[in-house]
């Protein structure tokens, strides 16, 4: 019975049945948009308050009083956690490994591009054919291999090993492809030495792939955590994001874990800031992957 | 002289990425210790794998793991490719805020969102208190810590799907959609058999993408629940680090590492068969 009256009635007959639905349409997607922006920002939001509260009481919803914030959790965790040496060893493992990527990478791309070399095809594809291989496959190997080296718990074996970038040497390549050929060539013809024509002419034209490359590498450094975590295994050669992780396994009271949290992510919001059209963009056009 | 300029990358490729590839693979014909000995035991790691139980779970757990993972986040990435697409209000600023947890780590969202779905304190809970509702240990339940770490990368990575799939959206002819607008086709209709089919090339790109990331989760375990509670959040990468430098069995860990690499192959392999054949 009471099904039967939840039924609505027969619709009478509706004039413009399209035009209702579409201001609905207009009225509830932007609200829909914003609601959606609102819940991806929370867990952000969330963690600078409990970061700033103050460290007793509960941290929600005291947390949500502005008069009592404080910057007490970052002095302490700053204090009694490595974070500083840290946050050096993240940026060395970044910054390094952007400047040899790029430098590497360019090279590479530049002959794959222009040069004409025995084995140039193959060489080429084996690069290529790495990308298949994820990188837990072969984690063992390359930490055996580091071990070999006596690199483990060292920035050598931190860094070296993450320099060898597939898609690094691809996608300069596929922009060197694009670049006229009489440009190279007239530089020859002049008698132009070959490491000058790199550096003369093709970093200056690669200069726009360089930084969203860049990018790429640095958030891929910044925020990698499975190498770091198995090669530096004493607290001085860890970086942010494993101390972060050890971090949250003692004894640490949540504010100051989440004060730590929000410091780990300042250079990735930096990055993002100033950036971010760059990142937007060449995903959108290359598929690259962070 | 392009060899020149291709060595220092060529010699970084060969020692970091070739020799660990063919290492790999005899690794794990061997039991390979951690002192360095080690004897050639043909398939034994590969034998034992098949009749181990906690292989068995974590094969499970990963399956079951991206099961959740794919459907959600290609979802939240289409849903939000499709509202960013529809409306041009703010349409940057939006896009901004959507890809915003895409540039912070894996570790970073298992942190925050650790705390979230905390039982005592954690914000979820705090919410779902004043509807008195719970509390719930989200991460202490079999049935619901692979569903809310689903949640955490998902939130942490939709991001990426999302741009690529902005673009595809933004790809589809208008003069489809205007000549299936002139011949009645609703908002639905139009979405559902022009846009979509457009799409699917792009679609089949970020599903193949996010599943084979899916297959590769360890991070958000590490540091969220340590791969419990009783191993119910215990993927096959999880295994391979414990195996590898818990209990330093290296051949074995090499044995786990490569059937990770051949569950990749085949889902990429599909992916070329089935795109391959839409050309």
């Amino acid at each position: 019975m009471a099904q039967v009256l939840d039924r609505p009635p027969v619709r009478p007959v509706v004039e413009t049945p399209t035009a209702g639905r579409r201001t609905a349409g207009r009225l509830t997607l932007p609200t829909l948009l914003a609601l959606t922006a609102i819940v991806t920002i929370v867990p952000f939001a969330a963690m600078v308050l409990v970061a700033f509260a103050p460290p007793s009481g509960r941290t929600f919803p005291d947390a949500l009083n502005p008069a009592n914030f404080t910057l007490e959790n970052f002095s302490k965790v700053l204090s009694s956690s490595d974070i500083p040496r840290w946050t050096v060893n993240s940026l060395l493992y970044s910054l390094v490994s952007v400047a040899c990527v790029l430098l590497f990478a360019s090279m590479a791309g530049y002959a794959f591009a222009k040069k004409k070399f025995p084995g140039r095809e193959i060489m080429f594809w084996a690069f290529l054919a790495t990308l298949m291989v994820p990188f837990q496959a072969t984690l063992i190997p390359s930490y055996i291999l580091v071990a070999k080296l006596d690199w483990v718990d060292s920035y050598w074996g931190l860094i070296v090993p993450t320099l060898a970038n597939s898609q690094a040497v691809f996608l300069m390549r596929q922009f060197i492809m694009q670049l006229p050929d009489e440009l190279f060539e007239a530089a020859e013809i002049d008698g132009a030495p070959e490491w000058r024509i790199f550096t003369m002419i093709v970093l200056p034209l690669v200069r726009p792939v360089l930084a969203t490359l860049g990018i790429f590498v640095f958030l891929w450094h910044w925020n990698d955590f499975l190498w770091p975590l198995v090669i530096g295994q004493s607290g001085q050669m860890q970086t942010l994001t494993v101390g972060l992780a050890t971090l949250q396994t003692q004894a640490v009271p949540i504010n100051q874990v989440m004060a730590g949290a929000t410091i780990t992510v300042v250079p990735s919001l930096l990055v993002f800031g100033l950036l971010q059209r760059y990142l937007t963009d060449s995903i959108a056009m290359s598929g690259l992957k962070a | 002289m392009g060899l020149l300029f291709v060595a220092p990358m060529l010699v970084l490729f060969l020692l970091f990425r070739f020799l660990p590839a063919i290492g790999a693979f005899f690794l794990s014909l061997t039991d390979y210790r951690i002192s360095g000995k080690w004897d050639f035991i043909a398939l034994d790691n590969y034998t034992r794998l098949l009749s181990d139980k906690v292989f068995h779970e974590a094969l499970l757990v990963t399956i079951t793991y991206t099961v959740i993972f794919v459907p959600l986040t290609v979802l939240l990435s289409l849903g939000t490719a499709v509202l960013l697409h529809q409306v041009v209000w703010k349409r940057g600023f939006f896009r901004g805020v959507f890809f915003l947890p895409y540039v912070t780590s894996i570790v970073l969202a298992a942190v925050i969102w650790k705390w979230i779905y905390d039982a005592q304190d954690g914000l979820l809970n705090s919410v779902l208190g004043l509807v008195s509702i719970g509390p719930i240990d989200f991460l202490s339940q079999s049935s619901t810590v692979l569903p809310s770490i689903a949640v955490t990368s998902a939130w942490k990575g939709f991001g990426y799907s999302m741009l690529i799939l902005l673009a595809g959206l933004q790809a589809v002819p208008k003069s489809y959609l205007e000549a299936a607008m002139i011949d009645g086709a609703g908002t639905w209709q139009r979405f559902r058999y022009v846009t979509l089919p457009q799409l699917r090339p792009v679609l089949f790109f970020v599903l193949v993408i996010e599943t084979i990331g899916a297959f590769q989760v360890f991070d958000a375990m590490y540091v969220m629940t340590g791969g419990g509670p009783v191993r119910s959040s215990y993927s096959l990468v999880y295994f391979l680090y414990d195996s590898g430098f818990k209990y330093f069995d290296f051949g074995y860990a090499s044995a786990i590492g490569l059937v990770l690499f051949l569950i990749v192959l085949i889902v990429s392999l599909v992916q070329r068969r089935l795109v391959g054949r839409d050309d």
